[in-house]
């Protein structure tokens, strides 16, 4: 194995620049899962970035929250603000992995691991976050739900890194977040929903669910269901929604019946009497 | 009295056998795979070492480098050591190999491809076996057993009423934190060559056998020895013969000190687990809710070798029938053999899995006449004098109804009843519930089987005056070393600083039987009393047995006359009076005695998700008398929390009949945040037979939470799900 | 999974870096208070490097892919899985592990139970003093919640919880 030490993020995007496949290394949580026995990774090329402090930052400014691409979900509990601002972050943050996991897990890592049960992207893009890749020739704003292209694909170029996450600061009068795993804690979400309102006018739904697609969805049919203020009586009322939005399988650990069944139990029960059209 | 070695164990300071440095026997120590089948049955074409390595480098081991019969030691000696050109499931043994590279190996490992003409294999239990997928006689069938009592078909004619109901359990896999882990060596002794083999586990007998068997060596040539041990809950009892062999084999051919360490996820998908079972009951009852006639089959998956399931199934006919009276019982039980790995020992041994059946059957059966479960119970347990299936005479003196009184009182029962039942009419999606199991579990060994064991155990007298207690059964954290302390320095008469337990090693202790059935303390415990008093006696005068100071001086004084020599007091193995089991008809005493237990489960199902979390639990146990209340209270809190895992969320994934979901990622157990604190009760009635009084607790605490746990899901919403691990997915469609 | 037969790339040499030095990369780090310097391997991990080349085999491997906290150490005070941790990542931390605590404070835990077999043991014992240390960390999460990246066997946990509460003088904080 071969690794890279950079001091910088110039640095870094040098050597990402000259050596188009290396592997960008930060917490390490996903990437040493099992390590001993994944000798054929041991001869890929890395890149560590644990060491730049730059990327280690929460910044607050007058319209939005900046999460340095080193941020852990640890550093967003200890945050004294976002409680109040982001509450999702929180609620998410404290559901990733145990303690052993959120010191170290970082928001860009989960982002740019790809798996669609990653607990950190919903509420990200339910909070209409978007992702600075910086690379030698500069710094892209992409949008987190323009950000998957399909499973494990995104539009980050090799030479480019995750520098930032950047959430804009704006009001919302409903936050929820849900994540179904097979126990409370230590669990990879077998079905995971992120949902804000946000209180413009008119109001901003965003729905996004996870494990249950390729990538991480935002839901367009629920939320066209929800502005539209359709009616909505019974879970069953959100099938067709969520049939159009969403593509479960069966897997290791669930199956595509229960996923749906509880992404719209949970969507009615959440909702039921949020909006009057829902009851 | 404190756990002995628990500062050791907190502070980090225990050595497990993957700690230790590669000195001393082990300078030099090669690591050792396992090269294993990638498919559930087959013909074995040819081994093929993958290019690119000096593999005369390596130290390969095949079948032929086997010196004795290429089997694994135990009831029938169908297992072979290393398949022997053909498969019988995923996973299983094929070739070994050996580097001190351990990364290297590890690549190496990986480049074996084991190439294989396939059969088809049996992976289901429940069905029988096509034509082509016989391969022990002419159904597959490892072992039938059967027990009557009565005539079920006079009564079922005259009955009131009959229930039936159909009831499954999946296998559970054991998840103790150290994962196994072998060294072997070769030693001089006055015989020739003497192969040592140290490392994790739970019976040192069996692995010694096993040796004397495959490698065709005498006792005085081959030597086992416990290293400390990090969990087994049965997982270490038979597995350790298999990866002791592969051990040796690598030594006896490198000439070098060995180490197999598996890492979680071959330990998951290759070692035993829990058998699975499906059971039927067929029940006759009269109005009032009293069995008139139990009539209950039971099949076992076994795996793909004989291994124990004979007397896993042994022991779960026994249980099968629950802790009631009933005048006519005919259980039928049978263990299939399958493609998949061989189920082995797991904590309960069988008998979960029938009183899983037995107690789910029960509310059901009160349901079916609309009447309380409790009261059901209540007219059914054994009273004192009234026979079990087996037709053994209950005695001993344990109110079993003044324990189920006790069990509902410290529970709330009626009050988590009445206020689940309020909260459930206008929560808009959550049910809580309640239920209860009464369970009994049987000390020791099956009918015969102690006297066949005819167990041994010394005591040593050391010049210095304190006592070495030298037996075979093992400390892998269910605490006998400090409860043998306990127990030795209470006979003797000394202090516990004065009595030491001596390391587990086959040149050294005698076999007291495997560290199984917890039989442990009743059993091996009693053993330590006699030892004692035998060693009382060689010391005393005029028949007069000595304790305390004295007996220490008459120690020290006897070495000062006997400069150099062992002075031992012995026991061997008596049975109780009047206990008789006729093992060809099942009649008689299956037990010597019995544990008894109540448990309540109070449950809320999230029926959004139809998640079940477990809010609050009680667990009664009548284990004798407590010995030691923090080890004993743990045993229960430890087998509660094994048993919730099993009831919930441990499924097993099987892809062509090998564990898919071999990592703790993918196979859940439960975390600190997913269960209550457990309540524990003990009900004291000592056991004159019994080490102290006592009798065994380790597994009495696995039978009840999933019957509990599941009856509580039905009071809570009504759902009648009668198979495990109701997982999320499971109950779902029973909303 | 490794141990069975599938196939492995056969390309075992490492090439140079700028940072590294013969395919080693030398790092320096605070160890139990103490200045360790030791050159790596790239692949090791921080669980390899303490067990078997810094004689602290305290922290175990119970899996090896951060589930079971057993290799549970603190990393510039905080609680990590040094299963996950590749060795060269901790240069210029401060790490800690089970060997730092000494045995005389364990006493509370001895006696409600909190250890059986052991194998779990130091990883909850390092995460339990760490709350110690940190207990303002009970305004916001429960024992059991915090605990829960250390997966037990053996105890059913209340040993552990009972065990900690007494440790830090708590008596409530595993209770919901
Ligand atoms: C026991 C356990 C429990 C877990 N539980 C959860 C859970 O509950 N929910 C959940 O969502 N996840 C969970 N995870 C997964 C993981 O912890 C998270 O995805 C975490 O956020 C990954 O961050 P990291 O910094 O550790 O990533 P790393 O492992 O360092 O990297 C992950 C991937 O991202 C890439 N990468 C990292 N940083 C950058 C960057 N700045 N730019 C470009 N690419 C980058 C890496 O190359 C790699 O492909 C768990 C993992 C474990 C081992
Ligand atoms: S060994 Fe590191 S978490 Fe299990
Ligand atoms: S004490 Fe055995 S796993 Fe915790």
């Amino acid at each position: 194995m071969n690794v890279l030490l950079p001091n910088s993020l110039a640095e870094a995007c040098d050597f990402c620049a000259k050596q188009p496949d290396l592997i960008p290394l930060a917490g390490a949580t996903d990437l040493l899962v099992h390590w001993p026995l994944r000798q054929a990774e041991h001869d890929k090329t890395y890149l560590d970035l644990s060491k730049l402090q730059e990327l280690r930052t929460i910044t607050w400014s007058a319209n939005s929250l900046t999460l340095g691409a080193l941020t852990t979900y640890w550093d967003v509990l200890q945050d004294p603000r976002a409680k109040s601002d982001f509450p999702l972050l929180i609620e998410s943050a404290r559901q990733v992995g145990a303690i052993q996991i959120q010191s170290r897990g970082t928001w860009a890592g989960n982002i740019a691991n790809g798996s669609p049960a990653a607990d950190g992207v919903p509420v990200l893009m339910a909070y209409d976050a978007s992702v600075a890749l910086t690379s030698k020739s500069g710094t892209r704003s992409v949008p987190l739900h323009e950000y998957y292209t399909g499973y494990r694909k995104s539009v980050r170029r090799s030479d480019e890194l995750i520098s930032a996450i950047s959430i804009p600061l704006r009001r919302y009068d409903f936050a929820v977040f849900h994540k179904v795993g097979a126990r409370r804690a230590q669990a990879i979400t077998k079905i995971g929903l992120a949902m804000t309102r946000e209180s413009a006018k008119p109001a901003t739904w965003r729905v996004v669910a996870n494990s249950v697609a390729a990538t991480v969805k935002r839901c367009a049919a629920v939320e066209n269901l929800l502005h539209a203020g359709a009616p909505i009586r019974k879970p069953e009322d959100f099938a067709a929604a969520i049939a159009s939005d969403v593509t479960p399988i069966d897997d290791i650990r669930s199956t595509a019946d229960y996923r749906r069944t509880v992404m719209a139990r949970l969507l009615y029960h959440s909702l039921k009497g949020v909006s009057p059209a829902i009851s | 009295m404190h756990r002995l070695e628990g500062l050791s164990k907190l502070s980090g300071a225990e050595r497990y056998l993957d700690d230790e440095p590669l000195e001393g026997a082990l300078k030099g120590c090669l690591w050792g795979m396992t090269v294993r089948s990638p498919i559930s049955r087959g013909k074995i074409r040819r081994i093929a070492y993958g290019a690119g390595f000096d593999w005369s480098k390596f130290v390969v081991v095949e079948p032929g480098d086997i010196p004795g019969p290429n089997e694994t030691y135990l009831i029938e000696n169908d297992q072979p050591v290393l398949a022997p050109g053909y498969v019988r499931h995923m996973h299983e043994a094929v070739a070994l190999v050996a580097h001190e590279d351990r990364n290297l190996l590890r690549r190496a490992a990986a480049s074996i491809r084991v190439e294989v003409d396939a059969d088809p294999p049996a992976l289901d239990f429940r069905v029988a076996p096509r034509a082509d997928q016989i391969q022990r006689g002419s159904d597959n069938l490892i072992k039938k057993l059967q027990i009557k009592k009565g005539d079920v078909h006079a009564a079922f004619a005259n009955a009131y009423k009959i229930v039936e109901g159909e009831y499954e359990t999946g296998a559970q896999e054991h998840v103790y934190i150290e994962n196994n882990a072998m060294s072997a060596w070769i030693e001089d002794g006055p015989n020739g060559d003497v192969v040592v083999v140290r490392g994790s586990m739970q019976c040192p007998y069996y692995v010694l056998n096993a040796l004397k068997h495959a490698l065709g060596r005498d006792e005085t040539r081959v030597r086992v020895i416990q290293a400390p041990t990090g969990g087994g809950f049965g997982g270490k009892e038979d597995y350790p013969s298999t990866i002791a062999l592969h051990c040796a084999l690598l030594t006896l051919k490198a000439k070098r000190p060995v180490k197999i360490i598996y890492d979680r996820s071959e330990d998951m998908a290759a070692t035993t687990k829990r058998h699975p079972s499906l059971v039927r009951h067929k029940t006759a009852v009269d109005k009032s809710g009293k069995l008139l006639a139990q009539q209950i089959e039971v099949i076992l998956d076994g795996g793909a070798y004989v291994t124990l399931s004979p007397v896993v199934l042994s022991r779960g006919i026994i249980h099968a029938a629950g802790p009631y009276t009933c005048e006519n019982v005919l259980i039928e039980g049978k263990a299939v053999l399958t493609n998949s790995v061989p189920y082995g020992a797991f904590r309960g041994f069988g008998a979960p899995q029938t009183i899983f059946a037995c107690e789910r059957h029960m509310d059901r059966i009160a349901h079916a006449l609309g009447l309380d479960p409790i009261e059901v119970r209540r007219i059914n347990l054994l009273k004192d004098g009234q026979t079990t299936s087996t037709q053994q005479t209950i005695s001993g003196g344990t109110d079993r109804h003044a324990l189920l009184n006790e069990t509902l009182r410290v529970s709330a029962y009626d009050k988590h009843k009445r206020e689940s039942e309020a909260f459930n009419k206008t929560h808009p999606y959550l049910r809580r519930g309640i239920g209860i199991a009464t369970v009994l579990h049987g000390a020791g060994f099956t009918g015969n089987g102690e006297v066949y064991l005819n167990s041994k155990v010394d005591v040593g007298a050391r010049p210095d005056g304190k006592i070495e207690v030298l037996a075979a059964s093992t400390e892998m954290g269910q605490g006998t070393n400090t409860v043998f302390t306990r127990i030795a320095a209470d006979a003797a008469g000394y202090d516990t600083a004065d009595v030491v337990v001596g390391v587990p090693d086959t040149f050294r202790v005698p076999n007291s039987g495997p560290t199984v059935a917890s039989r442990t303390v009743m059993v091996v415990g009693k053993l330590v009393e006699r030892a004692i008093d035998d060693l009382a006696a060689q010391l005393g005068q005029n028949g007069k047995p000595l304790r305390g100071p004295s007996l220490k001086k008459a120690i020290t004084d006897w070495h000062t006359t006997n400069p150099g020599k062992e002075l031992k007091g012995r026991a061997t193995y008596t049975p109780p009076p009047n206990v008789k089991f006729d093992d060809k008809n099942y009649v008689g005493d299956a037990y010597a005695t019995f544990a008894w237990g109540a448990c309540v489960a109070h449950v809320e199902v999230d029926l959004r998700t139809a998640a079940v979390r477990v809010l609050d639990f009680t667990a009664m146990q009548d284990i004798g008398k407590v010995i030691n209340p923090v080890l004993a209270k743990g045993q229960v809190q430890g087998g509660v929390v094994q048993a919730i895992g099993w009831a919930l969320s441990e499924e097993f994934k099987f892809k062509d009949g090998g564990m898919l979901n071999n990592t703790l990622t993918n196979y859940i157990i439960p975390t600190s945040d997913d269960v209550p604190p457990i309540r524990v009760v003990f009900h004291e009635n000592p056991y004159p037979f019994g080490g102290g009084g006592a009798k065994g607790v380790g597994e009495l605490p696995m039978d009840g939470p999933a019957p509990a746990i599941l009856n509580a899901v039905a009071h809570a919403t009504g759902a009648d799900a009668r198979a495990i691990p109701l997982t999320p997915e499971h109950l779902l469609p029973l909303l | 999974m490794g141990f069975a037969t599938s196939q492995s790339s056969m390309n075992h040499q490492s090439t140079q870096s700028s940072a590294t030095l013969n395919g080693t990369i030398a790092i320096r780090f605070t160890l139990n208070g103490r200045e360790v310097e030791i050159a790596v391997d790239p692949t090791e991990r921080l669980l390899d490097t303490l067990r078997y080349r810094l004689n602290l085999p305290g922290s175990k491997e119970g899996c090896g892919e951060g589930e079971c906290g057993a290799c549970t150490v603190t990393i510039d005070d905080l609680p990590a899985n040094s299963c996950l941790v590749p060795t060269f990542q901790v240069r210029g931390c401060n790490v800690r592990t089970i060997e730092s605590i000494p045995t005389s404070s364990l006493q509370p835990m001895l006696e409600t139970g909190a250890t059986q077999c052991g194998a779990c043991t130091p990883g909850v014992v390092v995460t339990a003093n760490w709350i110690k240390e940190h207990s303002s960390v009970l305004a916001s999460h429960t024992l059991r919640a915090l605990m829960a990246g250390n997966l037990c066997r053996c105890t059913g946990y209340d040993g552990i919880i009972d065990g900690l509460e007494k440790w830090i003088g708590n008596p409530k904080g595993g209770r919901p």
